[in-house]
């Protein structure tokens, strides 16, 4: 992948990204080495996609997530957007009745919209993104609940929904590996993602925005347009989510999701992309993801008690940040 | 125990591998996971207590997880798909959804692990048994007692902890039908819900009691709900009556100090007991009953501390 750090870093000399991902990926390594030494029950090929699995919904989350924090925002709504898309598209497809591909493009075209306000309302009405995103998060809560009727809805009646996150492409190939297609619609989207970031206009002025908003203005761009279009593509990816994570339980439940985009914001950071902006990676944000669901997998193999997860998983998070400050002040 | 177990979990997070698998204590080596809906909740906590008292004393070496909040079904897919990487004996699952883990539980069923529900059953007969409360007889005897506390009459609320998951429709359900049944004269005014949080069930409280000034009583559906009822009622100086449900220090300082009339109490001890007592009779071949009634209580100020109710109290 193309380094995508920003030109403008404020203090000391352009450093290469290409380091912090180097470190998060060495820990990555480290994590996996570390737990199949201890259990021999860890590198086992059903738990290895165990581990895939439980990252594809944060994954993509946390793609979304670097785009909006490449340009110096937040988006608190993801997690509830999440929620939104996939109880849309149980409306369409359970109570609606409408075939399967409508359920999946409206999710995901409900996700583009909500991005489009978002991003409306950061750009046009100068609203903090903090502030309109959380007021999203409890919109899209609250509607979420209104359109299912405040019950999960299943996916009993289309048949072949649950595919899309449980079935197994490559199993029906190569029957030993059978990676859940799940995790390869995470990979598609990540491949998607950095094309943009690194070879599309928008991907240009995504990282131009989070440096200097201003010197971008000054320059004669239409700011807002492209600032609305980060935000609307990045809605368009929760819708992804949204989908898998309704196919994966076979259900979409109205009250889940508040609370996903914390983790999906670790996931960003710990791959080393700058909660102020201006820089960061899609392949970073993929192994901060794989990190955390490493860790998680990992220390439950071990029986560790819950509590010390927890424990373990916030001083990770901790030490990635450090490691990412010491990087900028020695180098 | 719990230091010995807090100790070991210390020192395999912090030296990350230097634990190796498991206390030393297992006779027969039986390893069962147990997944919950939940973990730092105190009611969660006592059913985790409950487990432990049966590991020790079968000698069996039990583990306890649950999701952060009893919304996030698709977390507790993880924590089930890990234990059944760890390969243990048994499986003791309290399920979110009913439905979103029956691909994985028939994944351990194909392996030979046997599962015992508990708490929420699952829409499948993988599960050998559930261990339970019967939520919604729980919830009728509580209406049963709020039409006594009022006098057969008068507007009532529910101010409950959730929309969507079983426990929740079913008290709710409870209490409304049973009122409806059965007592023509009280009218229910609304049913609200604030997540099973403290302070936003206050909030929901103080505003169905400035809405309805005559209103009698609120019966609160977890914990969380009733305590916040409680405040509402305590911070508008209002003397309705208020009825909760399950236990927790706070909630029964409310019921001695007579702020809260009453409440329903599982038996969450007993849930966590039973639940490890029947994955070791499976394990050892023994037919298990379908469902394991795990009993609930009222309690007042005036039998809390009798012997049989503390014991199914928790702080």
């Amino acid at each position: 992948m193309t380094d995508t750090a920003a030109p403008a870093a404020k203090s000391g000399p352009r450093i290469s990204g290409a380091f912090h991902r180097l470190l998060a990926f060495s820990g990555l390594i480290a994590l996996v080495v570390a737990f199949s030494l201890a259990s021999p029950n860890f590198m086992q090929t059903q738990n290895i996609l165990a581990i895939l699995q439980a990252t594809s919904v944060n994954g993509v989350l946390a793609i979304a997530a670097t785009l909006v924090i490449i340009t110096g925002g937040i988006d608190l709504s993801l997690g509830t957007l999440m929620t939104f898309c996939a109880v849309l598209a149980g409306v369409i497809l359970t109570y609606l009745g409408l075939p399967l591909p409508l359920g999946v493009i409206g999710a995901i075209l409900a996700g583009a919209a909500s991005g489009l306000i978002s991003g409306t309302v950061v750009a046009k009405l100068k609203v903090p993104p903090f502030i309109a995103t959380l007021g999203m998060m409890l919109i899209l809560k609250g509607l979420s609940l209104v359109i299912s009727g405040t019950r999960p809805i299943y996916f009993n009646d289309t048949p072949g929904f649950n595919q899309i996150a449980l079935g197994s492409v490559v199993g029906q190939i190569i029957p030993a590996v059978p990676v859940p297609n799940g995790v390869l619609v995470l990979f598609a989207v990540a491949l998607i993602a950095s094309f943009v970031l690194s070879k599309t206009a928008l991907g240009r002025y995504t990282f131009a925005l989070g440096s200097n908003e201003e010197a971008v203005r000054l320059s004669g761009v239409n700011v807002d347009r492209w600032k609305i279009g980060v935000y609307a593509l990045a809605g368009g990816i929760v819708g992804v989510a949204g989908v898998l994570i309704a196919s994966r339980l076979n259900s979409a439940q109205p009250a889940l999701g508040q609370g996903y985009e914390l983790d999906a914001i670790a996931a960003v950071v710990i791959g080393g992309t700058s909660l102020s902006g201006g820089r960061g990676t899609v392949l970073g944000t993929l192994i901060g993801a794989l990190i955390i669901s490493v860790l998680a997998n990992g220390l439950r193999i071990l029986s560790v008690a819950q509590e010390w997860q927890t424990v373990v998983t916030g001083c990770i998070i901790i030490l990635a940040v450090y490691a990412d400050i010491l990087r900028r002040r020695t180098l | 125990m719990l230091n010995r177990r807090t100790l070991l979990g210390a020192f395999s997070a912090l030296a990350m591998l230097a634990a190796s698998n498991g206390p030393a204590f297992a006779q027969d080596n039986y390893d069962i996971a147990l997944i919950s809906k939940g973990f730092q909740h105190q009611f969660w906590q006592a059913v985790k207590a409950g487990a432990d008292k049966a590991a020790a004393e079968f000698g069996v070496k039990v583990t306890f997880e649950g999701p952060e909040s009893e919304t996030q079904v698709d977390r507790q897919m993880d924590m089930l798909a890990a234990a059944l990487s760890r390969k243990p004996s048994a499986i003791g699952f309290a399920a979110l959804d009913s439905q979103a883990a029956i691909p994985l539980l028939q994944q351990a069923k194909d392996a030979g692990i046997p599962i015992i529900a508990f708490d929420s059953g699952v829409d499948s007969d993988i599960p050998l048994t559930t261990a339970t409360t019967d939520n919604v007889a729980a919830s009728a005897l509580a209406a049963d007692k709020m039409a006594e506390l009022i006098g057969g009459e008068g507007k009532v609320a529910v101010v409950a902890h959730s929309q969507t998951s079983r426990t929740g429709i079913d008290r709710v359900d409870g209490f409304v039908n049973r009122i409806k049944e059965a007592y023509p004269k009280i009218e229910l005014v609304t049913v609200q819900y604030g997540d099973g949080d403290q302070l936003a069930s206050t909030e929901i409280t103080k505003s169905i009691l400035l809405a309805n000034p005559d209103l009698k009583g609120i019966f609160g559906t977890n914990e969380g709900s009733a305590i916040g009822v409680a405040n509402g009622k305590q911070e508008l100086g209002s003397n309705i009556v208020v009825i909760g449900f399950d236990s927790g220090a706070a909630q029964k300082g409310m019921i001695t100090s007579g702020v809260m009339n009453g409440a329903i109490t599982q038996n969450p001890v007993g849930i966590g007991y039973e639940t490890v007592k029947a994955a070791i009779d499976a394990l050892k071949g023994e037919t298990l009953p379908k469902v394991i009634d795990t009993g609930f209580y009222y309690y007042d100020a005036t039998n809390i501390n009798d012997p049989k109710i503390a014991a199914v109290l928790y702080d």
